[in-house]
């Protein structure tokens, strides 16, 4: 055989070879990992409403299964649009955050999740924005006065390992919000401000993380714009009570 | 190809090459430190400074690529007599693509989370020269099991040097050891649970973390010290010009 068919026919059979192989294998593995993907993110979810989940467990602790059973049985999605109307059909698992980012901002869909848990409602939304290196993300619950924050999650994509990074990887920065109020006393919104050599309003303020100002400024963006998009229907849902 | 394994298996049966002779123990000790990949051929900087500020990725990104090197070695070697010359760079890395997929695939088939945390190191392993240079340098001049060892000491040579770094930037820099694993140490400055814990002080209470530490630069210097010791008392280093 001369050289250059030599060279054609094994790359040819290299290239089927190989993508046989990976299509194969994606195939195979396609759905499992489309659930694994699901579940991981709902387990986000339930990262902000750890303190309130059955039996007091972590989230670590729930198999599978339980977080499955959890939004089954105790959380109610909603995707509501920025009038802050329940939209028909749209599941708030569905909504991609990344992509409603991108869209203009009065088109955006917002996710909701209700959860209750025995006589208790909790109202779990998503925020996202930028922080040093990329974007950042969190799930906030409020209790039912729509107000004081039980908990709250939070993840990046690139921020710097020991400084940015810490929203997530240490659990101190993403407890501090419990107990905080998005409103003051006379009902003006406030937000959550993290504040660089720590907090000095009680209610409205978390410590930052020394080292990671910008990943901590864009987390107070994130949440002063994030958490604002749900007041109409906050507003709704508190003239109907 | 009946022609080349039969002069395969005659050599074989000449030399009667054992499974782990002197040859074969000195491709795995070799790159630990007189050839380290990292610190003697320079190779995998990149790296090297991107996933060390923590000891549990620098575990991970060790683990994948002792697995890529091994086996991309051993494939390479095993089909080195059949890759046309004018393409050999292009198979080479098809094979290390594939592979890299192949962990990606079942990362995410078997440990969503881990795979989440990673995803942007195992992309990395591709533009490992470490890889590349392996393939090139020994497994297309090598048989199978050789080349199959060479890889896994090369593997494991720039695993150690990761490791180092990795204990070294997380102590110095976050004051932790294994942070984000189910065993997280807190060794030094204020709060240390883990080494000397009198009632008065802790060891090293008044250290405050070094956030150069986390920053990719400092891998640099401490690549740089690393070279400088090693160079100092391996005889076999040392520049007599």
């Amino acid at each position: 055989m001369n050289s250059t068919n030599k060279v054609i026919g094994f790359t040819l059979i290299m290239t089927v070879f190989v993508a046989v192989l990976l299509t194969g294998l994606r195939e195979v593995t396609k759905e499992k990992a489309a659930l694994n993907e699901e579940i991981f993110n709902k387990r986000a979810i339930l990262m902000a409403v750890e303190k309130h989940l059955p039996d007091g467990k972590k989230v670590k602790d729930l198999t599978d299964g339980d977080v499955a059973g959890i939004f089954g049985s105790n959380i109610e999605q909603v995707g509501l649009n920025m009038a802050g109307e329940p939209v028909e059909g749209v599941l708030a698992e569905d909504i991609d955050m990344a992509k409603e980012r991108k869209k203009p901002e009065a088109d955006r869909l917002l996710p909701l999740y209700v959860y209750t848990q025995g006589d208790q409602k909790f109202y779990i939304i998503s925020i996202r924005g930028n922080g040093l290196w990329d974007e950042i993300w969190g799930n906030i619950a409020l209790e039912g006065d729509l107000s004081t924050i039980t908990g709250a999650a939070f993840d990046h994509k690139g921020e710097t390992p020991g400084l940015g990074a810490e929203i997530k990887d240490n659990p101190g920065f993403g407890t501090q919000f419990a107990g905080k109020s998005i409103y003051d006393e006379q009902g003006n919104y406030t937000s959550i401000t993290v504040r660089k050599g720590g907090a000095k309003d009680p209610k409205h303020d978390v410590d930052g993380i020394s080292g990671a100002t910008v990943t901590g400024d864009g987390v107070t963006e994130m949440l002063q714009r994030g958490i604002k998009y749900y007041e109409p229907y906050f507003a709704k849902l508190k003239s109907n009570i | 190809m009946a022609d080349t394994s039969v002069k395969d298996t005659a050599i074989g049966v000449e030399e009667k090459e054992p499974l782990f002779g002197k040859k074969e123990r000195k491709l795995l000790t070799d790159p630990l430190s007189d050839n380290n990949p990292i610190t003697v051929q320079v190779l995998g900087i990149c790296s090297a400074l991107a996933v060390t500020s923590l000891v549990l990725p620098s575990l991970v990104m060790a683990v994948a690529v002792i697995f890529v090197t091994a086996f991309s070695n051993l494939f390479t070697s095993m089909l080195r007599n059949y890759i046309p010359k004018q393409v050999r760079m292009i198979v080479q890395l098809v094979i290390i693509a594939t592979l890299v997929t192949v962990v990606e695939l079942a990362l995410k088939y078997l440990n969503y989370p881990v795979y989440k945390q990673l995803s942007v190191y195992i992309g990395l392993i591709i533009t490992n020269c470490i890889v590349m240079g392996r393939l090139e340098a020994f497994a297309m001049a090598n048989k199978p099991w050789r080349s199959f060892l060479d890889g896994i000491g090369n593997g494991l040579g720039y695993g150690a040097i990761l490791l180092i770094i990795g204990v070294i930037r997380e102590v110095f820099g976050k004051g932790t050891l294994f942070a984000g694993t189910g065993i997280e140490l807190k060794i030094i400055g204020p709060n240390a649970d883990f080494l000397i814990n009198t009632t008065e002080s802790v060891l090293f209470g008044w250290y405050t973390n070094n956030n150069l530490m986390v920053l990719p630069a400092a891998a640099m210097f401490i690549i740089g010290i690393l070279i400088w010791i090693q160079r100092s008392i391996n005889p076999k280093l040392v520049d007599i010009s």
